[in-house]
């Protein structure tokens, strides 16, 4: 007879479910300005607890605290909020839109405006993204034309993208926004071999690369912080902790078990987690890893802490396996709510002005709407010309393909 | 100069290394030991570490890590050590290279070139014997190119480097130092011996999309790549038929043309490769010729391929389509 118990099988389970009160208050929030910020040349040993804590710069009365207040200027604070505010104002007019049967899908990012916005303001221009479907933000910050984005979601004449990709998946290289793909993970090690070649080139561009929570589990993370970590790549791999991956828990990607941010230690690379929706920690921390990419000091891990307080697209119904109430129970409150909140205590922000630069913004994304709009949405005929369909498979088109368009008569 | 197969790939990206500082050649051991097939032998000491290195043994990593450098304007010519391992890159080949430049809309591409050594007749077993093109062209955005003699390979090669699509380049091991025609008895003569032996020491290409007669005959076209060549060359001697037998080259673009052509003069079609028959790259060429020659076919398409068995190791030659069987079908095809 053995005298063990017999082996029981564990599935995690997130704590609450519709129907349940959500309690955050047992979660492990470090105090703003607590964390250390060590020098960027730091030997990535040495700041193992960094992966464990969270580095917050705003206090709950909107004060920059601590060693990471990046110590922004005014007209950079005021950019970011207007960018998140558009991102913010975009997303719910392409929801609607997608309701209203204009489009046949959208992705909000909701909640998780900072990452992106602070993130791009904190990159130079010329630094590449490597985002997924919730990085949004960095084409706005990046000044893409948003009419450009809604020709893509509508798949119209003057789409970019011909029509060929489902909406949101939006490509510019000359915004240095990478092809999004619907395979996840992907994208995470190919970035490492853009910083690569940057690096092998004498370059002085670096990279950037994100992933969602649940995505980690794929194996493309694992090549990604294997070979940043073996060649040094100057690449920033962002990990956008939402808890959330449709309707599982960040518990089922091993979120349980330890923080994202300490995955980068098994690889010898610096893991900070950061406050993903405290916009000047998200600045200070990139600015840290980008300030270490350029140094040749190789990449280095971001766990983005933050909250997907939207269902997960226009296809998903998220109180079917959360709390409704969950996102507003969220301990770290909302991203545009905080930047607000201080700028109006450094006393260079107002109510007045924030809701005439929401009725401003409100006001622009309706008339790029209608200008979007004028030229087509989906299923209203007005579309790229078919004949694009064969084209961009190969260079040149093929002799097959040339004659599969000539037998679809186009 | 006379070179063997692995010379002449190895020679392919000497050239490359040498006319473009975009080009970067790795894999696992490919640097400094110089590949486990000795491909790649010299070219880091030749062109220094950050040219020609090592990757850790990570398929998927190795592929993105070359579709990120392709997106950056570089001009990777990377290697899988054995097509048998390349799954662990299938997400990254056929939903990221393959669509990288249709998604989006030309802004970016993957101009990449997969080396990886394929096929049988070495008692590889499973994992060291796979042929597996037809997943590749099953693929809308990847090139798979197939050479069967040195002079093509490296002028394959070096189009393949240059050519701004991804392509799957498929080694047939087996030939790396001589033809192989299938008589496993016999001794194989290295490749010194045989005229496409002789290669060039400098630049030149072997066009993409373009077969090769590699015979000249009335009676049956024989579509073949790769080691299969040879075999079919020997099996149409010890059958004494008058066949015509096309290297394919390319599979994907196909010469569809060339085929067209040999088999409507012919008026019969025989088809071999090694890899299994269902759904294989047989079952494609075979619909092709139905569809482009049907009123010329005088007998039912054969194809002559590996069963639909994993590879096994003990049974090789029972497994691996020989002179005997591809010789048998070129018989039946005759009397059809």
């Amino acid at each position: 007879m053995k005298n063990t118990p017999a082996l029981s099988l564990y599935i995690p389970e997130p704590k609450y479910r519709p129907g349940d009160t959500p309690d955050f208050s047992d979660l492990n929030v470090s105090a703003a300005g607590v964390v250390r910020r060590p020098d960027v040349a730091v030997n990535s040993s040495e700041i193992h607890d960094l992966a464990f804590t969270l580095i917050r710069v705003l206090d709950d009365k909107g004060d920059a605290v601590g060693p990471w207040d990046p110590k922004l200027d005014v007209d950079t604070l005021k950019r970011g909020l207007r960018a998140m505010l558009l991102t913010r104002i975009f997303d719910d007019r392409m929801f609607r839109a997608q309701r209203q049967g204009k489009t046949s899908f959208y992705m909000k990012s909701l909640g998780e405006e900072a990452v992106a916005v602070a993130q791009a303001l904190a990159l130079d221009r010329d630094d590449m993204c490597f985002p997924t479907y919730r990085q949004q933000g960095l084409l706005i910050a990046r000044d893409y034309p948003l009419v450009m984005m809604m020709n893509q979601i509508y798949s119209n004449e003057q789409d970019p993208l011909k029509g060929r990709q489902l909406p949101i998946m939006y490509s510019s290289k000359e915004h240095g926004f990478f092809s999004i793909s619907g395979n996840l993970g992907t994208q995470f090690s190919q970035a490492v071999g853009w910083a690569m070649a940057s690096a092998y080139k004498g370059d002085d561009r670096i990279c950037a690369a994100w992933i969602g929570d649940g995505s980690t589990a794929e194996g493309d993370f694992h090549h990604a912080l294997t070979f940043g970590s073996v060649y040094r790549a100057p690449v920033l791999l962002n990990v956008v902790n939402n808890q959330w991956a449709i309707s599982s828990y960040q518990g089922i990607a091993g979120g349980d078990r330890s923080t994202f941010a300490s995955r980068a230690i098994g690889y010898g690379i610096p893991g900070l987690r950061v406050d993903g929706n405290d916009f000047l920690a998200v600045y200070a921390a990139t600015q840290w890893a980008a300030d270490r990419a350029r140094m040749n000091l190789g990449p280095t891990v971001l766990e983005l802490f933050t909250y997907r307080a939207e269902g997960h697209s226009t296809s998903d119904d998220p109180t079917q396996y959360r709390p409704a109430d969950e996102p507003g129970a969220w301990p770290l409150g909302d991203p545009v709510n905080r930047l607000t909140k201080h700028l109006i205590a450094r006393g260079v922000w107002s109510d007045d002005e924030h809701k005439a630069l929401v009725d401003e913004l409100t006001e622009y994304v309706k008339a790029v709407g209608k200008e979007a709009e004028k030229n087509g949405t989906l299923g209203n005929s007005k579309l790229p010309s078919v004949k694009t369909m064969f084209e961009d498979v190969y260079k040149e088109v093929p002799p097959h393909l040339r004659k599969q368009r000539q037998e679809l008569g186009v | 100069m006379p070179m063997n197969m692995i010379q002449a790939l190895n020679s392919a990206m000497d050239v490359m290394l040498d006319r473009d500082p975009n080009v970067l050649v790795f894999g696992e051991d490919v640097g400094f030991f110089g590949g486990v097939f000795r491909a790649t032998e010299g070219l880091q000491k030749k062109y220094g570490l950050k040219r020609c290195f090592d990757t850790p043994i990570g398929e998927g990593g190795i592929v993105a890590v070359a579709i990120g450098m392709g997106a950056y304007g570089l001009r990777p010519c990377v290697e899988i050590q054995f097509a048998d391992y390349i799954y662990p890159a299938f997400d990254q080949l056929v939903s990221e290279a393959a669509r990288l430049r249709y998604r989006s809309a030309g802004d970016f591409w993957a101009p990449l070139t997969v080396r990886t050594p394929y096929g049988g007749g070495i008692f590889g077993g499973q994992t060291h014997s796979q042929s597996p093109e037809a997943l590749f062209t099953h693929v809308a955005g990847l090139k798979t190119v197939i050479p069967s003699n040195p002079y093509d390979a490296k002028g394959l090669l070096i189009a393949s480097i240059e050519e701004d699509d991804p392509v799957i380049f498929l080694e047939p091991k087996r030939i790396y130092n001589g033809p192989f025609d299938g008589h496993h008895n016999k001794p194989v003569s290295p490749w010194a011996n045989f005229p496409e032996s002789n290669v060039p020491e400098g630049y030149y290409t072997v066009p993409l999309g373009k077969a090769a007669r590699v015979r000249e005959g009335k009676d049956v076209t024989v579509l073949a790549y790769g080691t299969m060549v040879h075999v079919a060359k020997a099996a149409a001697d010890d059958a004494k038929i008058d066949a015509e037998i096309l290297d394919l080259r390319t599979l994907l673009p196909l010469d569809i043309d060339a085929i067209v052509e040999s088999v409507k003069k012919t008026g019969r079609c025989v088809i071999v490769h090694e890899a299994t028959r269902t759904s294989g790259f047989g079952a494609e060429l075979s619909a092709l010729v139905q569809e482009n020659c049907f009123y010329h076919l005088e007998a039912p398409i054969e194809r002559v391929t590996g069963w639909d068995t994993p590879y096994p190791h003990a049974f090789e030659w029972d497994y691996f389509p020989g002179p005997k069987r591809t010789a048998a079908a070129m018989r039946k095809v005759m009397e059809g």
